[in-house]
């Protein structure tokens, strides 16, 4: 029974969680534009905002890569450049201590904010609210892992995490026998995780997909769309007539 | 070379009597929905004053605009590239609702459902973003109207450098002007620039700039990035918004909403050809007080052959080169030079133009004496100071703006002398640099201002589009994003609306 329901909640759970998060994202994003936003508060309130969203931030990103970079690296790539599992945890524990305590008192500005701040609550909508107190639990169970790990320094408990995720991204629903026997702290933190990305489309958090680094990328500053044909762009020579129906050409104004 | 084709605005200060018309048309076509009940699209300030938002001259403190760097490139203001996404989780400079004023309404319905009571019922103030009652109203769109406040306060107006501003306190020396405000259009928008997601853009057939409501994600550097603060970020949509120039009216040859009802007929529509291929040359002008002539260097002469030859291979549609030759715009700017940009120095290249106000001579011994003489008064004597108005419209060059407040007095005298002596004196005209010819045009465009005069707006060319009309049948046109619903309707998982059931008085009784 109780194999049974690990196999649910750890093997065949995950493939529910990812599915829904890449097929509602990829649906909303075709269908619903214009709900595809970062829906920022900060015109509403700026007190709390500044350092709140920032720390949260950062934090985060340093959280959430640490995790991709930490789970899905294979193992044999941390031996092939001499890092060590026990060193591994040490910088995992430490790296994600303090970007952790930084989410936390990011986070913790920014939910006292939604929830008591009368112009605040008054726009939030549901999903506002509950993505935000969802991702603080996640964080405080994350934290909690801590002390535990800190009596795993060996590393052995850390490489589970990485077969099991690992092999849930090579499509083995099987590999949940190795998180079997975890502590339960980090079973909640792991079946949190996967709530978040199965309710991430419905969230505001769909803006992390739209993350604009390639602004960067963009070459000068005019942007400029036109509703003429590609054919008009050039000068016409008088004696050719003019195409019966122009092409279609895409807008160059990205 | 390469040109194109701008519909762009004039405002004739001279004439504007203050009265929001514009506004509140504006405000009941485009902004009188939740999430926007802040914003006006167009707002009508009185000056001096800090204006609406807060400050918004004050770009040490907003950073709207561009900014000139050593190596001779422009940038935004806000910070190149890496800095704006650097301050994409919490901008710095962008202003709170506040800044603004927190929008309200009153509880009118106490009015009428109040019991009884030993004091009259009154309508008190409420929140219309939490709510929650409003003890006071502390700032409004046009809190300094008329001169309203002290003059402490008002006299922040960063118009005001160089100017002794402390005798304009005094009740005898004070002077006022209204000036209403929207989008202008820019040549060089920095809203655009600072986009992350380019989701701005301006409209390459008629200038128009607008945000893409589809695919602005709400980051919110536009806001910072406009000089004129004239971006607006919804809070209910969490998108920006802006003056879109009602731009489905311009393409059916109407004038917007604000230019349509402005009852002091101080609105202009033309179209102005411009060669796109310098704008980054003359918004990089080294010195801010040249920003004005450089701007004029890039309008193109619609009468000019070989203008027009280049324009009709870039496939500008002949309707609008014709317009362009009648275009009031143009011969404001152009010809008699007594239209100019709001703020140059923003280096943003703005194309709604303002024609100074010309204002009462400051003492009324000089005026008597006018009188007599029938000679045109010295501008310097003119109640507002010169230099307040070049402060505004030529980056603090006073000459131009000189130039156009003798023109606009010599209009007077030519038509005071023609209409009431029956002399026609190619002096006055000589005198300013104009012929008798010219004048009566300007009279006929600027004071007599008839509607086919004041808006020569040429319709869009569907037939050159690569828009398929026959995809467009039966759409809905314009719309806040999701095809045909208003963007928040409720709609469930399975398509249909959800709505809620209204009751009648008699179920709930």
């Amino acid at each position: 029974m109780e194999t049974a329901l690990n196999h649910i909640l750890f093997g065949w759970f995950p493939y529910l969680a990812l599915t829904v998060f890449l097929v509602g994202s990829l649906l909303r994003f075709d269908r619903e534009q214009y709900t595809w936003k970062a829906s920022s508060s900060q015109l509403l309130r700026r007190k709390q905002l500044v350092l709140g969203s920032v720390l949260f931030h950062v934090g985060i990103l340093v959280l959430f890569f640490g995790h991709a970079a930490g789970l899905l690296t294979p193992a044999f790539v941390f031996e092939a450049v001499g890092i060590s599992k026990s060193f591994k945890q040490g910088m995992a524990i430490v790296v994600g201590g303090v970007a952790g305590l930084a989410t936390l008192v990011g986070i913790s500005l920014l939910t006292h904010r939604r929830l008591f701040d009368p112009r605040i609550r008054a726009t939030s909508s549901f999903a506002d609210t509950a993505i935000l107190l969802i991702l603080f639990a996640q964080l405080l169970l994350g934290l909690a892992t801590i002390p535990l790990s800190l009596g795993h320094l060996d590393g052995y408990e850390m490489l589970k995490f990485m077969t099991w995720s690992q092999g849930i991204l090579t499509l083995q629903p099987g590999v949940s026998a190795v998180v079997a026997d975890v502590h339960p702290i980090f079973k909640l933190h792991l079946l949190l995780g996967m709530t978040i990305f199965l309710v991430f489309p419905f969230t505001r958090l769909v803006h992390i997909w739209s993350a604009p680094v390639w602004y960067l990328g963009r070459r000068g500053y005019q942007v400029v769309r036109t509703k003429k044909p590609a054919s008009a762009k050039e000068p016409v020579p008088a004696a050719r007539p003019a195409p019966a129906r122009p092409v279609p050409a895409a807008q160059p104004a990205e | 070379m390469k040109i194109r084709a701008q519909i762009a605005m004039v405002l004739n200060l001279d004439k504007c009597i203050g009265c929001h018309t514009c506004s509140v048309t504006c405000k009941n076509v485009w902004t009188n929905r939740e999430g926007m009940e802040y914003a006006w699209f167009n707002n009508v300030e009185t000056k001096p004053g800090i204006g609406y938002p807060k400050d918004w001259e004050n770009q040490a403190k907003w950073k709207g605009g561009w900014r000139r760097k050593a190596s001779g490139e422009i940038e935004p203001r806000i910070g190149s590239k890496w800095r704006v996404l650097a301050n994409i989780f919490a901008n710095p400079d962008l202003p709170e609702i506040d800044d603004y004023y927190e929008p309200f309404d009153f509880d009118y319905e106490h009015l009428q459902t109040a019991r009884e009571g030993s004091a009259f019922p009154t309508a008190r103030p409420r929140s219309k973003i939490s709510g929650e009652r409003l003890q006071k109203i502390e700032w409004g769109p046009n809190w300094e109207e008329i001169l309203g406040g002290e003059f402490a306060g008002r006299s922040k107006d960063a118009n005001f450098e160089g100017v002794e501003k402390e005798i304009y306190g005094q009740f005898e020396n004070t002077f006022m002007m209204y000036l209403p405000r929207l989008c202008e259009h820019c040549l060089n928008p920095t809203c655009a620039a600072a986009c992350p997601s380019g989701a701005i853009y301006k409209r390459e057939e008629d200038g128009v700039v607008l945000i893409d409501q589809d695919k602005c994600r709400g980051w919110r550097m536009c806001v910072s990035g406009c000089p004129y603060k004239k971006i607006y970020f919804n809070w209910e949509s969490g998108k920006s918004e802006k003056c879109t120039l009602c731009y489905p009216r311009l393409e059916a040859g109407q004038p917007t909403v604000c230019s349509e009802t402005c009852v002091g007929r101080i609105r202009y529509l033309g179209v102005v050809l411009y060669d796109a291929d310098r704008i980054q040359e003359a918004a990089s002008t080294p010195d801010e007080g040249d920003l004005y002539e450089a701007q004029l260097k890039l309008f193109l002469d619609p009468n000019d052959p070989a203008v027009i030859a280049k324009a009709r291979a870039e496939s500008i549609p002949d309707a609008w080169l014709e317009a362009a030759k009648r275009s009031p715009v143009y011969k404001m700017a152009m010809e008699w030079k007594i239209a100019f940009p709001l703020h140059p120095e923003y280096r943003t290249l703005p194309m709604v133009w303002y024609v100074p106000p010309l204002s009462p001579i400051q003492s009324a011994a000089e005026a008597g004496k006018i009188g007599v003489d029938g000679e045109m008064p010295d501008v310097k004597n003119l109640r507002i100071p010169v230099r307040y108005l070049a402060n505004l419209l030529t980056a603090g060059r006073e000459e131009p703006v000189v130039t156009g407040l003798e023109r606009m007095l010599a209009m007077r005298a030519y038509m005071r002398a023609k209409t009431i002596d029956g002399v026609l004196d190619e002096a006055i005209a000589g005198k300013v640099g104009l012929s008798g010819a010219q004048i009566e045009e300007m009279y006929r465009i600027m004071a007599i201002a008839n509607y086919e005069d004041r808006f020569v707006i040429p319709t869009s060319h569907r037939e050159t589009s690569i828009e398929d009309a026959y995809d467009l049948r039966g759409s809905c046109g314009f719309s806040f994003g999701n095809g045909c619903s208003g963007g928040d309707t409720k709609t469930g998982l399975f398509g249909g609306k959800t709505r809620k059931q209204g009751k009648t008085p008699m179920e709930v009784a």
